[in-house]
């Protein structure tokens, strides 16, 4: 072992003997030569802290207590008894929400994930809370999707083909027969707008609690029947605006109501799709014939059509109608319902209300002044009467701001929601981000100290978690995918699911859900106003006082 | 193993030098994902790709599984960077290092067509820095330094003179 010893020695250290204490000392040197790299470790790491923390304290400025957007259940709640009116794309969507889905829905996911590990949709919806409901009735004039959402109803134990099911709900040819059973407390409506209002009401008089698919309405005269009734029969109405249940809303609103971001002046909100589905030219279903469609049912309330008939006819919108006549059967009609304005509310009631929901939410909007609009059937030239391109601009004088709604079904480039301040702009996509403004007084001091750095993000946040100026760019990446926090927060929520939960929790506890008869009214009137703009080519004003829209 | 290798002066040094690279880039890993709050590397594995990335994905599902692994990550790693840096017990280190390296090679093969949500700063086709740090570890195995300049030279010392 010692000639290994003598090897490793340099040449010096054999020919020149030293001191046995200076021999200790090299000794020393050579066993602790590279301590000194972990002081330059520490010094890099101190600096890196002191950096940090100064930006952190930037940082505080938006700091939150978090505050939960899912609600508290009751413990032992009753169980709900529900209807379904309505199983096309969006009731089947929402009876998924519920728990409930069509034997071949799971044999479709069950599918998924055996092609794909990672797709975890057939475990979420198995896992996914029980929100103790039972499907007592549905009704769909069709047929075949009647016994599709039937099944659906039955099929309890979420499974697929060939599995254990529960009693069938019972079928219901006309939605009146299904609001007159008495084992229905309530029901969920998700026909064609034209039918929206009717509806409503007579589930209400039915003293049935409603979740309503948005729009609120299809005429603006229902509109105010509808919030009538719903006012007096003290039922518990939800419209199915989900971006309530966005906790990322949630947390602009608290940055807006803290005049973080000053005086916000502009709003900017957009509507951007690129497919046919998107542009609502959905498939038709091959089964689908004159004999197993109640044509008549779809047609819609006369009451109504008279209403919209009468707008037309008198404001000079009269080519808007049909072109069909309305008697007149029709699968493309029936199954692409919403590219016409005889059933439907175009852009304005199907996409606008979804960011107007939004920006009332957040800015308590109400109902705008004005409303001006233009757009034209640009792309999808199909023989549909709704355009596909819109702009709609809302003035807001009292609160001295104005929104502006921009949508394209033929490009879908992706675009933020925007609200801009005096001191800050927010910008909301699947994260929210807030950058400062260079000319922002409130922020002064801290821009001339270098604290904030202007024209950048400034705060993020995503799913429950701030993310201060400090953290990394792949940090950000993940989380705008949605990817990053699941596994921190546990579960991802639907934001659907959250918004029937609530519904259904203030039904059991007596409480009023987030987007009840108030903000679907202003919700409607909003939409009318920019839908009444863009067929009358001239600006729409509110008036507050008499509660009518007016022509200036 | 046991045959020492006689350095020059500067094989020795650059050795050390590339040993002690090697340990601060661990150690910096190590600590700053310590530091971070609520670090994770959830959404790396998330991220695998390759013939292994159903194994990397597999272990996300497991909150138990997840502490493991991130705790192994964070600890390791600035263990690691330590035991290189002031060379002790570097032979265990080395081996660590190795271990970590492949790893993070297997869940992030640098593939022909696969894209990772994190870009890598560089272009890479088969091989990659991971990879690359792996042979260098292997290497500085085959040529060890700690016993000349480390702890280990008194750690050595120490064993040797109890025999």
């Amino acid at each position: 072992m010692s000639g290994k010893e003598e090897l490793n020695q340099p040449d010096k250290e054999q020919t020149k003997p030293e001191l046995p204490s200076s021999n200790g000392r090299r000794e020393a040197l050579k066993t602790l030569a590279t301590i000194p790299v972990l002081g330059a470790m520490a010094y890099g790491v101190y600096q890196k802290k002191k950096t940090e923390h100064n930006n952190k304290l930037a940082g505080s400025i938006f700091n939150f207590e978090a505050s939960p957007t899912v609600m508290d259940r009751q413990p032992d709640g009753k169980t709900i008894r529900l209807g379904i009116i309505g199983f096309g794309i969006r009731g089947s969507q929402l009876m998924q929400a519920l728990g409930f889905a069509t034997p071949a829905y799971i044999d479709n996911l069950k599918e998924q994930a055996k092609k794909d590990t990672q797709n975890t949709r057939y475990k979420d919806f198995l896992e996914q809370e029980n929100l103790n409901v039972e499907i007592n009735g549905v009704c769909d004039i069709f047929d075949v999707y009647a016994k599709e959402a039937a099944m659906a109803g039955a099929n309890v134990n979420k499974e697929g083909t060939n599995g254990k099911f529960d009693k069938l709900p019972v079928i219901y040819k006309h939605y009146k027969d299904l609001l007159a059973a008495k084992d229905i407390d309530a029901v969920i409506i998700a026909t064609p707008d034209h039918w929206h209002g009717t509806m409503v009401i007579d589930a209400v008089n039915a003293g049935k609690h409603v979740y309503a698919e948005k729009p609120l309405t299809w005429t603006v005269p229902e509109t105010y029947l509808v919030a009538d009734a719903v006012r007096k029969s003290g039922k518990v109405f939800q419209l199915g605006h989900q971006g309530r249940q966005i906790e990322i809303n949630h947390r602009a609103k608290e940055i807006i109501q803290k005049g973080l971001i000053g005086k916000v002046t502009l709003v900017e909100v957009s509507t951007n799709r690129n497919d046919p589905n998107g542009a609502w030219v959905y498939p038709i279903h091959p089964e689908a014939t004159p004999s197993n469609i109640d044509w008549k049912q779809f047609e819609g309330n006369p009451e109504r059509i008279k209403e919209y008939m009468d707008y037309m006819t008198s404001v000079g919108a009269a080519k808007y109608v049909g072109p069909d006549a309305r008697d007149k059967f029709s699968l493309e009609r029936f199954f692409r319902w919403r590219c016409w304005w005889d059933y439907s509310t175009g852009l304005s009631g199907d996409l606008l209300t979804h960011e107007y929901d939004v920006m009332n939410h957040m800015l308590d909007l109400g109902i705008p002044a004005s409303a001006t609009s233009s757009g034209g059937v640009y792309y999808f030239k199909d023989g549909r009467t709704v355009p596909d391109v819109l702009q709609t601009t809302f003035e807001f004088p009292d609160r001295d701001m104005s929104l502006l709604y921009t949508a394209t079904l033929a490009s879908q480039y992706n675009r933020p929601r925007k609200i801009m301040g005096t001191d800050a702009t927010i910008e909301l996509g699947s994260t929210l981000n807030v950058t400062i403004d260079r000319a922002s007084q409130r922020y002064k001091d801290k821009i001339e100290k270098g604290v904030i750095k202007p024209g950048e993000p400034f705060y993020r946040y995503a799913s429950g978690k701030s993310i201060d100026a400090l953290s990394s760019a792949t940090e950000m990446y993940f989380a705008e995918r949605g990817l990053l926090f699941s596994y921190v927060e546990g579960k991802r929520y639907n934001t659907t699911f959250l918004h029937i939960r609530e519904w259904l929790e203030c039904i059991r506890q007596d409480k009023k859900p987030s987007c009840g008869i108030d903000q679907a009214f202003e919700e409607a009137m909003a939409a009318h106003m920019g839908t009444r703009a863009y067929l009358e080519g001239r600006t729409m004003y509110w008036d507050a006082e008499k509660q009518v829209i007016t022509r200036g | 193993m046991s045959k020492s290798i006689a350095y020059s002066r500067s094989q020795l040094t650059w050795l050390v030098i590339l040993r002690v690279l090697i340990g601060w880039y661990f150690l910096y890993e190590g600590l700053t994902k310590i530091m971070a709050t609520n670090w994770s590397s959830y959404a790396y594995l998330r991220d695998s790709k390759g013939v292994f990335a159903p194994f990397f994905t597999m272990l996300t599902d497991h909150p138990f599984v997840m502490d493991v692994v991130n705790a192994i990550n964070m600890y390791g790693l600035t263990a690691i960077g330590l035991c290189l840096i002031l060379g002790c017990f570097v032979r265990y280190a080395n081996i660590g290092a190795i271990g970590l390296l492949t790893l993070y090679y297997l869940s992030h093969p640098p593939l022909i067509d696969v894209h990772y949500l994190i870009r890598p700063e560089g272009s890479y086709m088969w091989v990659d820095k991971n990879l690359i740090m792996l042979c260098a570890i292997v290497v500085l195995m085959l040529f060890p330094t700690s016993k000349e300049i480390g702890i280990d030279r008194f750690i050595y010392r120490k064993k040797l003179s109890g025999n």
